[in-house]
């Protein structure tokens, strides 16, 4: 039904201040953790250098900051681009090719490794 | 009318038979969508290769906090990241007000449409001016480094100031490569992405959309424009952070 309308010409005309004012709710609410989460950031990339702390406290950050990318991306794509609102299968249509990624990183990040040790074979 | 539609859209034989959209989306916003699905595996090569260059060359690669760490009108002030974050903060602002232009669309409200986008359309120029700006520190540099130069028919060690595509102060040559080619096919998005806001803008200034009944181009862009958003975080994480 609401679908269907979309289709042709956008959502409801009509619309209740309550619900204007849930839909406004719901972007500031977004707003603010897209702010809070690139602050956070920018603060951790200043007070931990990676020139500063240990390997492991380093790799530790790289999983941290990668998380809070992946929770902006999510908020942007299902919120700010409404694919939260779509249908089932336009849902998955856009989401599971993303999984595709996960293999080239996979390759790319083996490759690196053996080009490494082919490199650090040539040095002996 | 749209009952009726629903009904025989749950009836899967009929599904694909013409007549309903099966994605419950009409063609032009499926289209975008699959363009920027094929989009953003283009950006998602290019950040990944830029993973693969510096997993390959971890011991030249510099650190970026340590090579942007300028600030307009702050000369000799050492500011890791801020501009960074800032021009970061700017495009989510951008985002946040086509957000509420596509909304004020959803109510055919022009002058909703025409104040939010419009003040897009003005994150994006400032956005682009910020990068211009970046560019331009990158370039001209300013601690300089010796590197082996090939010039005139030998090597020569030589002192560098700033970046090109052959040598860079900064670290290994591929650096400076992926920073101008990822920020600048960004830039180029966010450029595209500014024209097709003022040309929307300017239609829906002269009243096509309030003639058509709907503003669903004002979506159309929206999603290409929270798309560049969506791929500076990305930038912005594995280029600026990591």
């Amino acid at each position: 039904m609401e679908h269907q309308e979309t289709a042709h010409a956008g959502h409801s005309i009509h619309r209740t201040p309550e619900e204007s004012r849930a839909i406004r709710k719901k972007i500031l609410f977004v707003t603010a953790i897209l702010s809070i989460v690139t602050i956070v950031e920018v603060a951790i990339g200043i007070y931990f250098s990676q020139s500063h702390v240990g390997p492991m406290t380093w790799q530790l950050i790289k999983w941290f900051y990668i998380i809070l990318t992946l929770v902006k991306a999510g908020y942007i794509v299902m919120v700010f681009m409404h694919l939260g609102d779509e249908q089932k299968n336009l849902r998955l249509t856009i989401l599971l090719p993303i999984l595709f990624l996960i293999y080239l990183i996979f390759i790319m990040l083996f490759e690196g490794a053996v080009i490494i040790q082919y490199l650090e074979s040539l040095i002996k | 009318m749209a009952q009726q539609a629903t009904l025989e859209a749950t009836d899967a034989k009929k599904i694909w038979g013409g007549g309903t959209s099966p994605f419950g989306a009409s063609y032009g916003k499926l289209m975008m969508w699959f363009f920027l699905i094929s989009d953003a595996f283009t950006f998602s090569s290019l950040l990944i290769s830029l993973g693969y260059a510096r997993h390959v060359h971890a011991d030249a690669w510099p650190l970026a906090e340590e090579v942007f760490h300028h600030f307009p009108f702050l000369h000799g002030v050492h500011l890791p990241l801020i501009y960074v974050g800032l021009m970061t903060f700017i495009l989510i602002i951008s985002s946040v007000t086509m957000v509420l232009a596509v909304d004020a669309g959803h109510t055919n409200n022009k002058k909703g449409v025409l104040f939010w986008l419009g003040l897009t359309v003005v994150g994006g120029l400032v956005f682009l001016g910020s990068q211009a700006w970046e560019w331009y520190t990158f370039i001209v540099g300013e601690k300089g480094a010796m590197r082996l130069v090939f010039e005139d028919g030998q090597w020569v060690e030589k002192m560098i100031y700033g970046a090109n595509l052959k040598y860079n102060e900064y670290g290994h040559t591929l650096f400076a490569n992926f920073f101008f080619f990822i920020t600048g096919f960004h830039g180029f998005h966010v450029f595209s992405g500014v024209v097709f806001n003022a040309i929307i803008w300017y239609q829906a200034y002269t009243g096509v959309y309030e003639r058509r009944g709907h503003y669903e181009m004002v979506e159309k862009t929206g999603l290409y424009w929270h798309f560049v958003d969506l791929v500076w975080v990305f930038v912005f994480t594995f280029f600026y952070l990591i």
